[in-house]
């Protein structure tokens, strides 16, 4: 962690550090630290007054049913995007590392969609699944089924599912390749010797040694489908219809920016918080450990 | 290596991935040459249309339809190219400057300098939206560039792969450099920045994507049009989704906002792998 040889100038470090940690303090500290506190204020309804009420907004928030319906949502949301995006960027990796000539070619051809926003992938997928003029949307209206995303609401959350996970497989596909690129290849050879078939060869030695990358996708693309899905769910769906595609992060959006609910707002955020924070520690403790293997 | 039975199997599922990613894309383009009512109808072909200047011109200058009244495409790809810079050179300057204090000084607090940008990481700008946006209003920033930016350019995530590059120089460089005569700043301009190059170019392209990229905050940051970014203006043209709306002109838009980051990652593809799966070489 220490180097041996350093500079021994006394000042110069902390104004170094000084512009990234002035937007630090500005711009994240002083507002976690305003939301943890507004979490802990109830305001009157015209806003003039408020009163420290230590857990009610929690209390208020937690026993909502909207709000467990919405962390229903998002359970739901973000195990299906998180499978979706890992499991056929897995396969597409698998696939890439067998290609002896042309895997650059592939891989090209399969990174890009990482530079498409959420938002902006929705926008595309609006347009192909629009049941009146999207090819496929009006492809399965003549298929004879009822399709449309603005009026049922298992098909709003499936068409925002769909989407998120389109714009997460990249990402994944680029580590899943670097990770199965890193495998010795004597390892598999030796597995072959011993009479392993592809798919046993698979599943006792690739896949474990690829553990640590699975993990460490796990835990980006759950974050990634608690948050960079908002735009995807703002552009398609706005939450609705109904309360079908409403994640905790969109109720967040809407109670806080558009209801204007400080107090179950920031209590939402608080939560929220505490649920990166979680995730976070997992994944450099476990980044940590495997240093050290 | 001999993992497959089948030679042809994995160019099969790997030709079948790219067209799944590509359909949208080339649906999109395709929208983008034919003329509204084709579209609104229900009836655009496959192929490519015949309306492809038009469309881009109105997109590009007018930002008008029938029904959309949206905002130049000039003025969305100029907004959105600032942002994106502005985090990119805002970014690795200061993750550069921070990740040299932490591993080349010893200093009273370093590493609870160090974990205060550590602990950014866990506190996305989502959960922060409102008393971010607060902040904002105080100092008058809503609806700038300044505002649209700043809150954005501290960067855990670089200043993180910045220190982790500067432990692996060898102390025999700094040594050299300090028998020489040089200063902490001349150590940092003449060895320390050209060896970054490499990781620098890494973090352009993911800092790039993730400026241009961005959402939930243009949304709540910017209130004119003359300061909406492309992906916000996009979704705004597209409003409620009318199957009779101005799709010649969204898709037009739509094409221009995909094609600046997906030009970067293309041309930089080597770097951007690099930096995102082995920042430390």
């Amino acid at each position: 962690m220490r180097r041996r040889t350093i500079f021994r100038d006394k000042l110069l470090p902390y104004f170094l550090l000084l512009p990234q940690l002035a937007i630090t303090v500005v711009f994240f500290f002083w507002p976690a630290a305003q939301a943890i506190y507004q979490s802990l204020l109830l305001e009157d309804p015209f806003g003039l007054r408020s009163q420290f009420v230590w857990l009610e907004n929690y209390q208020i928030v937690l026993s909502n049913p909207l709000y467990l319906e919405a962390a229903r949502v998002t359970l739901v949301f973000s195990v299906l995007v998180t499978f979706f995006a890992m499991a056929p960027a897995l396969l597409l990796a698998v696939m890439a590392d067998q290609v002896i000539r042309g895997a650059s070619g592939y891989r090209t051809l399969l990174v890009w969609p990482y530079a498409i926003a959420p938002a902006l992938a929705a926008v595309l997928f609006l347009f192909v699944f629009h049941p009146s003029i999207g090819t496929i949307g009006q492809g399965l209206r003549q298929l004879g089924i009822p399709w449309d995303y603005r009026l049922n609401g298992g098909q709003a959350l499936a068409l925002t599912i769909f989407v998120s996970a389109w714009r997460g497989v990249s990402y994944a596909f680029i580590f899943f390749l670097a990770g199965l690129q890193s495998i010795p290849k004597t390892i598999l050879e030796a597995a072959t010797i011993d009479g392993a078939t592809s798919t046993r060869r698979f599943w006792s030695v690739v896949f474990p040694l690829l553990s640590p990358t699975t993990f460490f996708l796990l835990v980006v693309t759950i974050i990634y489908s608690f948050f960079d899905t908002f735009g995807v769910i703002h552009a398609i769906t706005q939450g609705g219809p109904g309360r079908a595609t409403t994640t905790l992060m969109y109720r967040l959006y809407r109670d806080g920016w558009i209801n204007l609910d400080l107090g179950g707002s920031s209590a939402q955020s608080v939560l929220l918080m505490l649920a990166v924070i979680v995730l976070t520690v997992i994944q450099f403790r476990y980044i940590e450990r495997r240093v050290h293997y | 290596m001999t993992i497959g039975q089948n030679r042809w199997l994995p160019h099969v599922i790997l030709i079948l991935g790219i067209i799944v990613f590509v359909f949208p894309i080339y649906l999109t383009f395709i929208g983008s040459t034919h003329t509204a009512p084709t579209i609104a109808r229900g009836q655009m072909p496959l192929t490519p249309g015949d309306q492809i200047v038009q469309n881009y011109e109105q997109a590009l200058f007018s930002g008008r339809g029938e029904r959309v009244t949206g905002t130049p495409a000039t003025i969305l790809l100029r907004n959105s190219t600032i942002m994106a810079l502005t985090i990119v050179v805002g970014k690795i300057t200061i993750s550069l400057l921070s990740a040299f204090a932490v591993t080349f000084f010893s200093f009273p607090g370093r590493m609870f300098f160090f974990w205060m940008i550590f602990i950014t990481l866990m506190l996305p700008v989502e959960v922060r939206m409102i008393p971010t946006y607060a902040v904002m209003a105080n100092i008058g920033w809503i609806d700038t560039f300044a505002g649209l930016t700043i809150p954005l350019i501290a960067s855990a995530t670089a200043t993180l792969l910045f220190r982790q590059f500067f432990l692996t120089i060898p102390d025999e460089l700094v040594d050299a450099a300090q028998i020489d005569g040089a200063g902490a700043m001349r150590f940092f301009w003449s060895v320390l920045l050209p060896l970054s190059r490499t990781n620098i170019a890494a973090l352009f392209v993911i800092m790039f994507i993730y400026g241009w990229n961005q959402y939930l905050w243009p949304l709540i940051v910017t209130t004119s049009r003359s300061r909406e970014t492309i992906v916000i203006g996009i979704v705004k043209m597209i409003g409620s989704g009318e199957s009779a709306t101005d799709w010649n002109l969204i898709m037009s838009v739509a094409v221009l906002a995909l094609l600046p980051p997906v030009i970067i990652i293309l041309l930089m593809q080597r770097w951007f792998v690099k930096g995102l799966v082995d920042p430390e070489k």
